[in-house]
Formats: structure tokens, C-alpha cells, sequence
């Protein structure tokens, strides 16, 4: 029954991630490709969770932190790149 | 037979999953760069938040990585989809014509200078 309800939420997962791609392949700014990079990540670190759920272990959530913390980093620096360059 | 918190967890799980689906909707169909930001922020905060919760759920002795992952995400994505929306109003990207007020902008700034000074000086 578990099993069952995240199988569904793998799918819907699958698909956010699907259609964040389209928006990071058609993005018309520079800015629309971060924010859909941002989500993609936010994405994937649920993505990990659930996966560490069918592996049972937990150090992929430290994989999901630092992956994270990576993201964020990025996004700010591209941020700052974009408003006065590096 | 898995037990009845299992159950709650996995649903937990399934709900942030359905908003993170939801969010990158949203990504798709705004017409406007801070439309998206909007939406692409608040909807997969919720969205991967219920979803570690969800599974901290399933696994109760898994909670420490996953209280310090939910607050790491709670605190960490306003902050970036603000300097984002900034640096994309620096950078000029206009608004959708469907908007009605850019509060930024110098002429609102202005007006409201203006408004604020005639209200002092009739009281």
C-alpha cells in the first residue's frame, strides 16, 4: 500500500520534472532557465527522498543536503552576476 | 500489512508531490518572469516540504537529516527567489501588459512621495 502511493508520487515527480524542462529548454530570458534550474533542484531533492525510501538508507539524504546547499550557492551568485557582474 | 502512520506518511508524501506538480504548472503557463518566480518558489517550497515530511513519517528514526533538510528549504528558497526577482527587475525584463501596478517603478515612488506629503501638511 506504501509502495503503491509513492509509486504515484514518483510519477508525479516525473512529470513536474518534465514540464520544468520545458520551461528551461523555451525560457525567454536568461532568468526564467534560473528559476527553472531552482525548481528542478527543489524537485530532485523530493526525488532523492522518495528514492531513499525504496533503498532504505539514509545517508542519501545527505546527498539531497548537499546538493541543496550547492543550488542555493549558484543562484545567488548568478544572481549577483546578472544585477552588477562578478 | 503496513501499519496506519506508514499509510499517513506515504499520503503526506503524495500531496507535496502534487504541489511540486502543480508548481512547475504554474512554470509553464505565467505569462511574466515574476509570475513564475512567484510561483515557482511558494508552490515546491510546500511541495518538497511535505514531501521530506512524509517520508521522515514513514521512517521516525530518520528525523534529524530530514528536520535540518525542511528547515534548510524553508530558509534558503525565499532568499534566492528574491535576489533573483531583483536582479531581473535591474536588468529591465518588463512586466506582462496584463499588470496593474509596478510599485518600483520611479513615477509610483513619486506619486506616493507626493500623496504622503499633502496628507502632513493637512494634518
Amino acid at each position: 500500500m506504501v509502495n503503491l502511493i509513492l509509486y504515484i508520487a514518483l510519477a508525479f515527480v516525473g512529470l513536474a520534472v518534465t514540464l520544468t524542462l520545458v520551461r528551461f529548454i523555451k525560457g525567454t530570458t536568461s532568468v526564467d532557465r534560473i528559476i527553472a534550474l531552482d525548481v528542478l533542484t527543489i524537485s530532485s531533492i523530493a526525488l532523492i527522498g522518495i528514492i531513499s525510501h525504496f533503498a532504505d538508507r539514509v545517508i542519501y539524504m545527505d546527498v539531497a543536503l548537499v546538493y541543496g546547499l550547492l543550488s542555493f550557492v549558484a543562484v545567488i551568485i548568478i544572481a549577483r552576476y546578472f544585477e552588477r557582474g562578478l | 500489512m503496513d501499519g496506519i502512520i506508514e499509510i499517513i506518511g506515504a499520503v503526506v508524501t503524495l500531496i507535496g508531490t502534487f504541489f511540486l506538480f502543480l508548481g512547475s504548472l504554474g512554470l509553464v503557463r505565467m505569462p511574466d518572469v515574476y509570475n513564475r518566480i512567484q510561483t515557482g518558489t511558494k508552490a515546491t517550497t510546500l511541495g518538497a516540504m511535505l514531501s521530506l515530511l512524509g517520508i521522515g513519517i514513514i521512517h521516525l528514526d530518520w528525523y534529524g537529516k530530514i528536520i535540518v533538510l525542511i528547515i534548510f528549504i524553508l530558509v534558503s528558497n525565499p532568499i534566492s527567489s528574491h535576489v533573483l526577482a531583483g536582479a531581473a527587475y535591474y536588468m529591465g525584463i518588463p512586466l506582462t501588459k496584463r499588470s496593474v501596478v509596478d510599485k518600483m517603478s520611479k513615477k509610483t515612488v513619486l506619486t506616493v512621495k507626493k500623496q504622503k506629503i499633502s496628507e502632513e501638511e493637512n494634518n
